[in-house]
């Protein structure tokens, strides 16, 4: 009889969104550990399957689920969502936890400080679940490009989970942890968010501090929440936005209290539908569809909704394919097997020679493809005509959006043009994989925040609807996606695994 | 734009510190010559006196107090070196004798 009462307690509780765990926990309902156990019992069941995480820190997520309790019980004030697990994807720095990238280079590094985000994480006493799979240095739309395994979409486990932040997607989606943290260089939160039936969200850029985030794009990167809903979204963008002085491109801007937005009213707000993003060529006809629906929705709500046109919005994609590998070579070049990562183990004449063979090995394809390429555009003689030209064009891009916000208080299109492709459909096609992209990529050129929201379904497989907002204008995102989601049951259902 | 050469590819992978194989070169040689005829997109667009953007959220210079703090211990840093000797890394030779 205990084991099945446990039994029921449990499949309850790993289906719960993280403010209704938080709920149970204040009122003692039920324990942090529970909730821990909770997780790690949902793991067992179904993570050989899922196999979302490269890493799981089943001790020291008890540790701290005990202290949480123990301080709880002394009476202790505690932030409010104390006691709700988290999962952190693998290149968010934590001590004495490695940290691989899902790179060979880096498989045996163990970080001797926390992320900045993690850090915050913890303060405020959630426990960590472990950490999650990903793209290789979140190069990739599907993490199919892990260096040590496939991800699989858990609404359909021959389908990814989208990328790079799939691990993160795939473990909130599969219920093996309440919540997660992802980063964003070019659509790597929303992408697997809308493929996985989650709320995603892209902070402005300088809203989170990048301190200890192991470094992409860094004019691009962002970290930010995977969640069950939009609520969640809010208090977990709550703990880790604010300034931080060891990240001096975050900035020095109040962070509000998020939830406060949730449940206002939103008639009269002015949304643009980003005609090149929702008629363009690419959006499948079901997410053009579901999209279509949602605004229907909006519109009902009270907002006004109407086309606007982003006219640069196509040059996007070759935009961030000169920019993003530029900075990439940039930042990917410190590793050189000298002070951590790996070393080649081959006899080696020369320093250059030891770096170069340590390269060759501790890299994958992609990530070798995207340091030549950048390298390539930033070397004499095509300087000006690739990189130069392309920080003139995404000019042009971040102008669209400026005059766009003129007229309206947010915009709307899809997050990505189709549903979860299959395992190895475009792995041999990288340019299609890129395209996975194409409604996400101009948010982090532009530096605006953006969200995705669950907005239907198309062959059981979910769609995402993008927000996309004013710089630093997160609360009126959350404000129309909380909006939008008491409007429909979307985000309720779970996938049945 | 001319084509990109196997020459060119070996040049910018000496760039890149990066060792590759002449196989895998002409895969690279392929792949870049690929997303370059995309890149020429791009030339078509009248960009004549548009400034650049490195930074989407403008910032200037920050500043703080220079006060000295407390750094990683030795030990800790020198943790993850693949090779090290009396908390130094330690590399191949690279200084002709």
């Amino acid at each position: 009889m205990a084991a099945d009462t446990k039994e029921t307690i449990t499949v309850q509780l790993h289906e719960l969104t993280a403010w209704e765990l938080t709920q149970k926990l204040q009122q003692r309902e039920i324990s942090a550990v529970e909730a821990v156990e909770a997780c790690f019992d949902r793991i067992a069941a179904v993570e050989d399957r899922v196999k979302a995480y490269l890493c799981l820190t089943r001790d020291q997520a008890l540790q701290q689920a005990r202290e949480v309790d123990a301080r709880r019980a002394s009476g202790e004030a505690l932030p409010a969502t104390a006691g709700v697990p988290i999962a952190y994807k693998d290149l968010l720095c934590t001590d004495g936890v490695p940290t691989t990238c899902a790179s060979r280079i880096l498989a045996n590094f163990v970080p001797p400080y926390d992320a900045t985000v993690v850090e915050r994480c913890s303060q405020a006493g959630l426990p960590m679940v472990g950490k999650a799979n990903m793209d290789e240095f979140a190069m990739g739309s599907s993490t199919e490009n892990s260096a040590f395994q496939i991800t699989a979409n858990p609404w359909d486990l021959e389908r990814v989970p989208g990328g790079s932040s799939g691990g993160s997607a795939a473990a909130v989606a599969a219920g093996e942890a309440f919540w997660a943290l992802g980063t964003d260089t070019g659509g790597s939160i929303r992408q697997p968010a809308s493929l996985c039936n989650l709320v995603g969200m892209k902070p402005t850029y300088g809203r989170v501090s990048r301190y200890g985030v192991v470094a992409y794009a860094s004019s691009l990167d962002q970290v930010g929440p995977l969640t069950r809903d939009v609520r969640d979204c809010a208090l977990l963008l709550g703990l880790i936005a604010g300034r931080d002085q060891r990240d001096s491109t975050s900035a020095a801007v109040p962070v509000p209290d998020y939830t406060e937005v949730l449940g206002r009213d939103v008639t009269g707000l002015r949304a643009g539908i980003v005609r090149e993003l929702l008629y363009g060529e690419g959006i499948e006809s079901d997410v053009r569809e579901a999209v279509e629906a949602a605004i229907k929705t909006l519109d009902s709500l009270g907002m006004a909704c109407e086309e606007v046109s982003l006219p640069h919005s196509e040059y996007s994609l070759p935009c961030y394919y000169i920019i993003a590998p530029a900075e990439c070579s940039s930042n990917l070049a410190r590793y050189d097997g000298v002070r951590y990562g790996h070393r080649t183990e081959r006899e080696t004449t020369s320093v250059y020679d030891m770096f170069a063979k340590t390269r060759e090995e501790g890299f994958g394809d992609e990530v070798k493809l995207r340091i030549i390429k950048g390298t390539y555009v930033l070397s004499a003689g095509y300087y000006d005509a690739y990189y130069r030209k392309a920080l003139q064009v995404r000019t042009l891009i971040k102008r669209d959006f400026e005059q766009a916000f003129e007229r309206f208080d947010l915009l709307i299109c899809p997050t990505s043009p189709s549903v979860a492709f299959r395992i190895g459909e475009k792995a041999d096609d990288p340019l299609a994989m890129k395209l996975a992209d194409i409604c996400t990529l101009p948010i982090n050129l532009a530096g605006i925040p953006a969200m995705s929201v669950p907005c239907g379904f198309s062959g059981g497989l979910p769609i995402g609807m993008q927000l996309m907002g004013k710089p630093f204008d997160e609360p009126t995102l959350l404000q129309v996606a909380y909006a939008y989601e008491q409007s429909c049951d979307w985000h309720r259902r779970r996938p049945a695994l | 734009m001319p084509d990109v050469t196997l020459d060119d590819v070996r040049h910018v992978c000496r760039l890149a510190r990066l060792d590759l194989s002449t196989s895998e070169m002409e895969r690279v040689r392929g792949e870049l010559n690929r997303i370059m005829a995309h890149f020429h997109e791009l030339q078509a667009l009248d960009t004549e006196g548009v400034p650049t953007t490195s930074h989407a959220i403008p910032m200037s210079n920050v500043y703080r107090e220079d006060i000295p703090g407390v750094s990683l211990p030795v030990e800790k840093v020198i943790q993850n070196a693949p090779d090290s000797v009396e908390g130094f890394f330690r590399t191949s030779l690279f200084v002709e004798e």
